[in-house]
This record gives C-alpha cells, structure tokens and sequence, in this order.
C-alpha cells in the first residue's frame, strides 16, 4: 500500500507540471487581463500600459512562466492581483469554509443518496422509485443559482426558518481558532455560534448536494438492482439466510462499490460546484473567491487555484483506490 | 416485501422529519438575531473594500465603507453635489489657482486621540507625495496620480509629472497646499475619498507596515487590511474586516466632533455579490438596506413596505462612436442619423427607475457647465433615414458592443437597453451585428481599445466638475473615441487650465455646445441608482454621488 502511496504522489510531479504549463497559456491567452479589471470604467489606454509594466505582464509568457515557476518550487503561490495579499492565505482563510460546506453537501448526498437508491432499487416501479428517478433527474437539471433562490425565497423569506446567505449571523459571537466555524463553537463552548453556523449550512448545502446527490441515487439504484440480480443473492435466499443479512452482506456491500467510487468523483466536483453556490449565498469560501477572480483575470489565484483542485482531485481518488480494499476484501491494493 | 414497504416509507418520513425539526428549531433564529433588536444597522454591499486606506483604494466599495470612518477636507452637501466644508470650515485660492488655502475646524479628534491640525494635513500630503516603490503602482496611487500627478521622485517614465509642490501649516488651524498648475481638479479634487485626513499616529505606524513586492506580487500593507490601526476623524470607526464572512464592522465614534453624530452602536457592510441575494436578504431581514436595487424589484419592494429612496442623477450613459474604425462614422450626417434613429425617451420610461432622464450632453444637468444650447437630435426616424441616404450610407453595418452580466449605476439592465437600441437603428435600416461580452475585462478593454463600431458605457462622476466628465473622453485623441478634433481638445485644455470657476463654468458650456456639434458619441440618459431600506430604520439622505452619510441612520 505504501508503494502505491508514493507511486501516485511521484506520478503527481509531471502531471501538474504539464498541467500548469497548459493552464499557464490558456489563462494568459484569454481576452482582456487584471490591468482592466483593476482600473474598471476609470481605465485609460496609459493606465494600462502603467499597470501591466509594474505587473511584469508586459515581459514574454516564458519569462513571466518562469517567474511563477520558481515561486512554485519555494512553496510561494505569488500574490492575488486584486488583493494584493497572498494566494496560499487567501486559500487558508477561505478554505474552512468550503471545507465545511462540501461535507455538508457530502453528508446531504451520502445519507439520503444511498437509502434513497437502495429502496428505489427493492421498490423498482413503485411511486419510490418513480420518485427517485424523477427527482434525481431534476437535482442534475435545475442550475443551482436558480435553486439557490428558490430555497432562500421558501425557506428565508417566506417561513424564516433559515438564514438566506452568509456563514453566520452578523455579530453573533464567535471565536475563530481553526476557521471551521462549526467546530470552533464546540471547542470554545460558543454552541449558539455552532448551531448558528449549522442553520447556514443547510440552504447552500442542499443547493450543492443537487446534483451528487442525484447521482448517487442513480448509481445506488442502478449497482443495487445489477446485484439483485446476481447468482449469489438468490443462492443465499435460497440457502434461508436472514434477508437483513443478505441486503447488508450480499447486496449492498457489493453494490457500494461504484457508489463508492462515484462519491470520490463527486467530492472533487464539489469544489468546483462551491463556485456557484457560495457566490448565491454569499457564503464566504474559496468558490465564491475564485468566481470573482475569475473576472478579475486575477492570474495567480486562478492558477493557484487550479493546481490546488487537481492535487485534491488525485488525493480523493488515492483514498477512494485504498478504500475500496476495506468494502471488498476480493480487491487488494498494490 | 410486503414488510418492508412499511419500513422503507418509515426510514423516509423519519430522514423527512429529521430535517423538519432542523428546520422547525432554526424558526425561533429570528428572536436570536443579534442584529435584529440592537443597534446593530447591516447594508448589503456588491463587493468586498480593495483596503480600509482611502488613499490606496479606486473603487466605490472601499470608499462606501471608508466615508464612514475617515473624513475630507471638503465634503458635498447631503442630497447635493455642492462643496461645503469638511474638515476644512473655510478654503480659498490664489488668483492663479496653484495655492489652496484651509482654515480647520476646531476641536476635530482622531479616533486614536491625536488632534487635527494644520500640520496633520500637511503629513498626510506630504505621505502621498513621497511615496515610493509599490505605492507608485497604479492599483495603489489611482486618483493621487490622477488629481496630484506623480511623485517627489518618480521611479517610472509612466508616471505622470506631479503637480503637487509643497504644503505649509501657517499657524495650527491652516494649511496651504501649492501645485504647479491650475487645474479643474481642484478644489473638487480635495473632496475625494482618497484624500482623507489620516490620523498622524496612524500615519507612523502605517510606515511600519509598508506595501511591498513588485511584478504581480504587489502585497497592500497589512494594516489595510484589517481594523484596528486605520485612524480617522468620521462618525465610525473601523474596528474589524472579517474576511471570511465578508463583514467591515464599524463601532460608534462617542468623541465625534461634528453634528451629526452616528446613529446606530454598530454598523456593518457584508458583502452580497448577487443582486437577487441581496433582495432576498433584505426581505428575510438578514440585512436593512442594499444598494444597486434592480429597476424591475423597486415597485415590489416597495409594495412589500421596503423603502426605495430616490437619489438625484450624477451620471450619463451614452452610446460610443469609434469613429476610426469604419470610415462612414467619420461622417458627420451618419452619426446624426444614428442620434435621430434612437428613441431615447422609451429608454428612460422603460429601463429606468423613476427620476431618470434623457440626456442631451455629456454630462448630467446637475453639473455646473450644463448647457441649454446646445445642438438636440430628436427621436426622429424618418429624418434618421434620410440623413443616412444623403451620406450615402444606406447599407450601413454596425458591429454593437455591449455587456452582459452586469449592472451599473448608469446602466441597470444594459441588455435590455441594448435590445431597444439594436430594434431602433434596425427601422431605419441599419443592419447590427451584436457583440456581446463579459463587463470585465473583456468589455472594458474592447471598447477603451477602439474594437466596437457602436457600444454602451458610462460614467458617475466624482465631484461638481464638468471636467470630471469632459475631460475623461475628450482631452484629446483615444483609441475608443477614434478621432481628432483639435478645436474641442484646445477648448478643454484651456478650460482645465483655468482657475475661476465661475469663468470655467462659462467655458465648460461653450465646450459642451462644441462637442454636440461634433457628436462624437449619442448621450442617452442619466439614471438614478436605487437604493433600499428596511422599513423600520429611518434611511440616510440619498445623494447622487452615492455618498451616503451612514451616520444618519438609526432604528424607528
């Protein structure tokens, strides 16, 4: 397992490597740059020729490439533009929060993903499974910022059971020690701060677990109703084993396989879907961030950024490649 | 199976009524809201401060938070665009416009103790001027540059000659500032936000905390960057950015010495990027007001018992001619003919909030300079076409930039505006091509770079100068207006030099009269931003500068 481990994390060098050189041009070719973004409608053609020397955004790609590159090696991601602070605290100080929100929206997908399926499956034509499929349909069809305001506009404006953005209530008191807002209630007994949090995770967790949500609902209905069908599951019934035990150990630790799978695809595109929801709901994470730095041509960020995501991207998928050999015993890990 | 149906329908309402009582509990969050029953005012703001620095900041969110805190010289009065006294009681020039002198209120105290004097301001001139390294960046320096020019020793051939020569403190209450030239940005200039006096204690431990970097990574000085050492004179002071929640907190300045003293304990700015989560904020009562209210939510909020003050128009829309970039707008009948092709009324009775208006120059009838002779050009479709026959123009083609994604104070719903526009030079024969792109930065550096025929853009203006307006375009020749015309350039050079404001004003409407001849550009409308209340707080004075005096809230 070891071997693996390593294997995967030297495989990342040239991976990213080509990756950031890819990105590297692409960002760069993109109309327009910061220097517009930074000046806005008070921006002159001399203004820019200004900014974009004192950027270094006037010297060729390879240079400017080259320069980034070498931060990289030390560990430094360079400054945001926009900010003028630095990317990786930029980064920690938001992480927290999609952090939080992306398990939530995990939480919300896994809890009700998987039963939801399963019964789908053992109840295949009933109004359940009608149900299921057909909802499933919609969470992947409805775009989340419009989802975003039907949740605020029922749940915030008109029953006032939830707070309709941000990540806690303005001047609630709360102490910040490790930037999980969640957590940091319960460490300094502020439980008002956590359960205050908690209410702000709901809307936009629901709103980012719509579409891993639905899809593994599917995933579970349609593994769960491949190993229904299956030798071993009629030879256990057969044989008069429990059906609890043959549903647990028969059928829907077989089937957890893809699901398994799929839910380490789908917490990789949580990120990328915090993008949209926190930027709904003004919950202050790194998508909400990036989609402004998007607009901003807020190169460092952007690249930071993205690195970042394909390195969790692989890590996500090495601890779904270890997980797979607690589920199955059959697969063994080397 | 049939066992199972009961246990599999119980596991669902059972997860259903899990969430339910989640839900049902967070129903008492109302009575818990902290700032729902104290003196705690949340303003929902489009997007977060660049820097808690005034003077390192450009953009209209830093200073919305900033204006509360920290105070100028010259201030505009409330609902108006007129000069009157900040900080300063009193000021007056010298005949050549080049020696501005302040007499200082008396008894002003920093939010750190220290006394305004006239020294104070001095050192706060002085910092700027002296700035070097990073803060000669534009990102940092934006209106210094813009208004003072460069620096005692500027450090790149792009940075502007400075105008700024010195300033004297004569006695403890008066201070003169000398530049080298006259210019229309004064003394309006000395009412920028950027140009707020600091605290002198302030200013010592900024310098201990200086900007740094170069290339892309321009750090801003970490005391910009978080409450607690920004010191001004204002009714608030600054006491904490929280990043991570998008929240500025302001606390009450007890010690203020003017007279309008805050209203409220705490005021907070929390930043709401989308438009439509502002509204739904503000109708959860999440937040009391926001700014940028879309012209379509205004009868409904107001409907819903939410107040939409209505502010006065400080800003033009207009439709840009790049001239250069197809020789049939280098035709003066061509462009009259666009002018006459557009039906710029239905515009403002159908995109605009109430109070807007159609603009016939380039600046806003609440500008000094404003002229009433200058050339109209009428809705007026069959002479549109027309004009186009005798330029023989008939089969003109025009490629139509405008923005999406995006609201602006001139501009709410650009491509709504767009799309009546298009539908106008269209009955008159024109064929557009549209071209649409993302506000920033795409937008912004296609139509500065010349690369439209035809585009939408606009301009709020800064302070009671026409210049801020005028002069923006057309001080001479740039690649988005694509023509020379020396006669206008001359007139606003003259006019830019010029130290009499009665006598500038004069001038500023010859220059007007010069420019509608020329038309280089058709001016559509000035629209007023709306802006919106909760309706248990008693809203500041609306201002058309979108300088609203938060101190002046408080809860009904």
């Amino acid at each position: 397992m070891l071997r693996l481990v390593v294997r995967r994390l030297l495989q990342l060098i040239p991976t990213l490597f080509g990756l950031s050189v890819l990105l590297f041009l692409w960002i760069h070719r993109l109309p327009g740059g910061p220097a517009w973004a930074l000046l806005g409608e008070r921006g002159d053609e001399a203004s820019r020729r200004q900014i974009e020397e004192q950027l270094g955004l006037d010297e060729p790609l390879l240079v400017q490439y080259g320069r980034w590159l070498g931060r990289l090696v030390r560990l430094d991601l360079g400054n945001s533009v926009k900010t003028g602070q630095p990317v990786w605290e930029e980064f920690t100080l938001r992480f927290p929060a999609t952090v939080e929100l992306g398990l939530t929206a995990l939480l919300f997908a896994v809890v009700i993903g998987i039963p939801l399926g399963y019964f789908a499956a053992r109840r295949r034509g009933t109004w359940l499974d009608v149900a299921a499929v057909s909802g499933s349909l919609l969470g992947i069809c409805v775009p989340v910022f419009f989802l975003a305001m039907i949740l605020r506009s029922i749940f915030a404006v008109n029953l006032g059971w939830l707070p309709s953005g941000g990540r806690l209530t303005t001047g609630i008191n709360a102490t910040d020690v490790t930037g999980f807002a969640v957590l940091d209630g319960l460490l300094t007994g502020e439980f008002d701060a956590s359960w205050d949090a908690i209410q702000h995770l709901i809307l936009p967790g629901l709103a980012l677990a719509s579409i891993p949500l639905a899809v593994v609902v599917r995933i579970t209905r349609a593994s769960v109703l491949e190993v229904l069908s299956e030798d071993y599951v009629r030879t256990a019934e057969s044989k008069g084993l429990r059906k609890s035990v043959v549903r647990g150990r028969h059928v829907l630790r077989n089937a957890l396989l893809p699901v398994v799978t799929t839910v380490g695809l789908v917490t990789g595109s949580l990120l990328s879907g915090a993008v949209l929801t926190e930027s709904a709901f003004s919950f202050g994470g790194i998508g909400s961030f990036i989609r402004q730095a998007i607009s901003d041509r807020d190169y460092p960020v952007l690249m930071g950024f993205i690195l970042f995501i394909a390195l969790l991207y692989v890590l996500i998928n090495l601890v779904v490649d270890l997980t797979y050999g607690l589920i199955d015993p059959r697969v063994r890990v080397n | 199976m049939r066992i199972a149906r009961p246990r599999a329908a119980k596991a669902i309402v059972a997860a259903l009524a899990i969430g339910m009582v989640a839900t049902a509990c967070a129903s008492d969050r109302d009575e818990s809201d902290s700032s729902g029953d104290s003196e705690v005012f949340v303003f929902g703001a489009a997007g977060d401060p660049a820097a808690l620095d005034p003077s390192l900041a450009s953009d209209g969110e830093s200073f919305r938070v900033t204006r509360a805190a920290f105070e100028t010289l010259l201030e505009h009065e409330p609902g108006g665009t007129e000069l009157v006294p900040g900080l300063a009681r009193e000021w007056s020039s010298n005949e050549e416009g080049t020696e501005w002198t302040f007499q200082l209120q008396e008894g002003v105290t920093f939010h750190d103790g220290a006394e305004l004097t006239g020294e104070v301001v001095c050192q706060n001139f002085d910092r700027w001027y002296n700035w070097s390294g990073t803060y000669q960046n534009t990102t940092l320096s934006y209106y210094w540059q813009g208004v003072f020019g460069g620096f005692a020793e500027n450090e790149s051939e792009n940075v502007p000659e400075p105008n700024y020569v010195g300033c004297e403190a004569p006695d403890e209450l008066t201070a003169t500032i000398t530049v080298e030239r006259p210019s229309a940005n004064y003394p309006g200039g000395f009412s920028l936000q950027a140009f707020a006096i600091h605290s002198p204690d302030a200013i010592e431990a900024y310098a201990e905390d200086d900007a740094s970097g170069s290339g892309e990574n321009i750090t801003f000085p970490a005391y910009s960057q978080e409450g607690g050492t920004v010191a001004g004179t204002g009714p608030f002071r600054i006491t904490e950015w929280n990043k991570g929640n998008g929240e500025v907190t302001l606390e009450r300045f007890d010690e203020y010495w003017g007279e309008t003293k805050a209203g409220v304990d705490t005021l907070v700015f929390r930043t709401i990027p989308e438009e439509s989560a502002r509204r739904q904020e503000l109708q959860a009562g999440d937040i009391h007001g926001y700014d940028l209210v879309a012209p379509a939510d205004v009868r409904t909020l107001e409907d819903e018992g939410f107040q939409v003050p209505v502010r006065g128009v400080f800003n033009i829309l207009y439709l840009g001619i790049t001239q250069e970039r197809q020789p049939a707008l280098e035709d003066l009948q061509v462009r009259q003919a666009i002018a006459h092709a557009l039906d710029r009324q239905n515009i403002v009775d159908t995109q605009l909030p109430e109070g807007g208006v159609q603009a016939t120059q380039f600046i806003p009838d609440t500008v000094a300079g404003y002229s009433e002779d200058v050339q109209t050009y009428e809705y007026d479709p069959e002479l549109a076409q027309s004009l186009l026959a005798e330029a023989g123009a008939e089969d003109l083609t025009l490629e139509f930039c405008y923005p999406t994604e995006v609201t602006r104070p001139y501009m709410p719903a650009p491509v709504d505006i767009y799309e009546l526009l298009r539908a106008d030079l269209e009955a008159v024969g024109v064929t557009v091509e549209p071209k649409p792109l993302t506000w920033n930065p795409d937008y912004q550096e296609t139509t500065r770079s010349g690369g439209c025929d035809v585009y939408l853009l606009g301009w709020t203006g800064d302070f009671n100068d026409a210049y801020n307006f005028l002069g923006t375009w057309f001080d001479g020749y740039s690649q988005e207006w694509g023509f020379e015309n020396e006669e206008i350039f001359d007139l606003l050079a003259e006019v830019s030099a010029e130290p009499d404001v009665a006598t500038r004003e004069a001038m500023y409407e010859e220059a007007n009269v010069a420019i509608m001849d020329f038309l280089p550009g058709v001016p559509i409308s000035s629209s007023p931003p709306s802006i919106a209340f909760s309706a248990d707080v008693n809203p500041p004075t609306t201002s058309p500068l979108t300088q609203e005096n938060f101190a002046e809230v408080s809860f009904k």
